[in-house]
């Protein structure tokens, strides 16, 4: 049958298809996850790959969150949280005692899905964190300020408002500033989990093209809870049910033709 | 395939595949009654022929317009978008096998009674009598979601080919041996066209179900044996 049939992934052609030949960036290897006894993780593998954005899609508490939250080890403020497993970050493995995860939070920056801006100004809600780890002169910071909220698409918004407190800002414009704070530690990985489900459509809308535009420059992972946003947005796309990962692939193959059964139900909503 | 959580989903998707069937079963008497209509001579029955094609035509707007609603509402993905997407070329292939069964009965009426060489159209009946086989087939597959049945369908068309280029030749020969034959072989030859084309459509039918099951598409071209263009040539 095959033979006289092209896979419909191989027909789309767009400008977001999946690069299969992409470097591999994290290697997630055998990774198990435990909130004290519970096992929430189960044995997961996964590659993520450099300069694409790969979603986690699942039901809630299926472990998607819980995985992105191993890439920069933010769990271990829990005492009773542990990972087993490795996580290779360009082949260092992360989760290994050796590693500062001060460095490795600047290396990996992280969005939540509440706007987190700090109660100060706009411009101190950025500086504050390359101040933890650079010593720039105000000018190379100013002009880091600059980029970053250039870059996150808030700069033309914010310009003449910077030494206001970013709480005045709206809900997307909050997210956006997050994200200027993320990108301004000049990260290798941006993790989103579910940065835009607090937001209207059209802050919703600004942040899918800036991840697309982000795309360029850093490797992007994402949770969200919304296939439409995985399909458009991502390169990749990871389901995971019951903390397993079921099913990995190329976004438009995973949503137009899933191989496994268990994926199709949920991204059809026919999971019961 | 398991039920839709939200249950209004599935009466979407079940009302598309129940106005296809509806629009399948009218464009399968109508090309059975306008190929009697022309056998027999049946004006009154070319007539009823003609006046079903407005049924077809409003239940493909209304497939129409109620996929697309169903891609605003529910923004459906893998099996069911290429349920909808099927579901909208499925029904513009179906409205013109409609189309094409209506000129068959509107040539039936201007041929305007029965043949006085009745041997003539028995070609057209045989012809008639296969693409029929092949839609019924292809409606099957549809409501079964059958690719085997369906890619069975899809390879038997060069039959229906091979079969339009020996009319084609037959019709040629009596309207070389009388010149008073011209005036109805030509009708009949345009019959026999448009029951050729019914029989692409209904290729196309296939194509579109294995799509629809497999997500796949057919990518090689299907067997073709239309040679009527060679009829003609020198020597031929």
């Amino acid at each position: 049958m095959t033979s006289i049939a092209v896979t419909a992934s191989n027909a789309i052609g767009n400008a977001a298809a999946a690069d299969i030949h992409a470097p591999i960036r994290i290697s997630v290897r055998n990774l198990n996850f435990f909130y004290g006894d519970f096992r929430s993780l189960k044995d997961i593998s996964l590659d993520f790959c450099d300069r694409q954005v790969t979603a986690l899609i699942g039901p809630s508490g299926c472990g998607k969150s819980t995985l992105l939250r191993t890439f920069n080890r933010i769990y271990s403020l829990y005492p009773e949280q542990r990972a087993q497993g490795e996580i290779l970050l360009d082949g260092q493995n992360i989760l290994s005692p050796s590693v500062d995860v001060n460095e490795l939070r600047a290396r990996v920056g992280m969005v939540f899905q509440k706007p987190t801006p700090f109660p100060m100004s706009i411009y101190d809600n950025i500086s504050f964190g390359i101040r933890l780890y650079e010593k720039l002169s105000k000018a190379d910071l100013d002009n880091r300020i600059e980029e970053a909220l250039r870059k996150a698409a808030l700069w033309d918004e914010v310009k003449d408002k910077l030494r206001q407190s970013g709480m005045g800002l709206s809900g997307g414009q909050q997210q956006r500033l997050c994200i200027a704070r993320t990108i301004a530690q000049r990260p290798e990985v941006i993790l989103l989990d579910e940065p835009t489900s607090a937001l209207d459509p059209i802050s919703t809308g600004k942040i899918e093209e800036l991840i697309e535009q982000l795309r360029s420059e850093f490797t992007i992972v994402i949770v969200t809870h919304n296939m439409q946003q995985a399909a458009r947005i991502s390169q990749f796309t990871a389901f995971m049910y019951l903390g397993e990962l079921v099913e990995f692939g190329p976004t438009n193959k995973m949503f137009m033709t899933p191989n496994k059964k268990q994926t199709q139900d949920y991204i059809t909503g026919r999971f019961g | 395939m398991a039920e839709h959580i939200v249950s209004s989903y599935d009466n979407d998707l079940q009302s598309l595949r129940r106005r296809i069937s509806e629009m399948g079963g009218i464009a399968e008497k109508m090309l059975v009654d306008a190929i009697a209509a022309l056998v027999r001579g049946d004006l009154p029955l070319a007539q009823t022929v003609i006046s079903s094609d407005s049924r077809l035509d409003l239940l493909q707007r209304e497939v129409e317009e109620n996929a697309i609603l169903t891609i605003a509402r529910r923004q459906p993905l893998a099996v069911d978008l290429r349920e909808t997407i099927s579901a909208i070329r499925v029904s513009g292939n179906v409205e013109r096998i409609g189309d094409l069964a209506k000129n068959i009965a509107k040539r039936a009426l201007a041929i305007g009674g029965p043949f006085q060489a009745h041997k003539i159209v028995v070609g057209v009946q045989n012809m008639s009598d296969l693409v029929l086989g092949q839609l019924k087939d292809v409606l099957d597959a549809y409501a079964q979601q059958d690719t085997v049945r369906a890619l069975d369908v899809w390879q038997r068309d060069g039959a229906i080919d091979a079969l339009y280029t020996s009319l084609f030749r037959e019709l040629l020969t009596y309207m070389m041996e009388d010149p008073r034959n011209i005036s109805f072989c030509t009708h009949l030859l345009f019959c026999a066209k448009n029951i050729e084309r019914i029989g692409d459509h209904t290729t196309n039918i296939a194509e579109t179900v294995y799509y629809l099951v497999s997500g796949e598409t057919l990518a090689i071209d299907r067997p073709k044996n239309d040679r009527s263009i060679d009829v003609t040539k020198a020597g031929a």
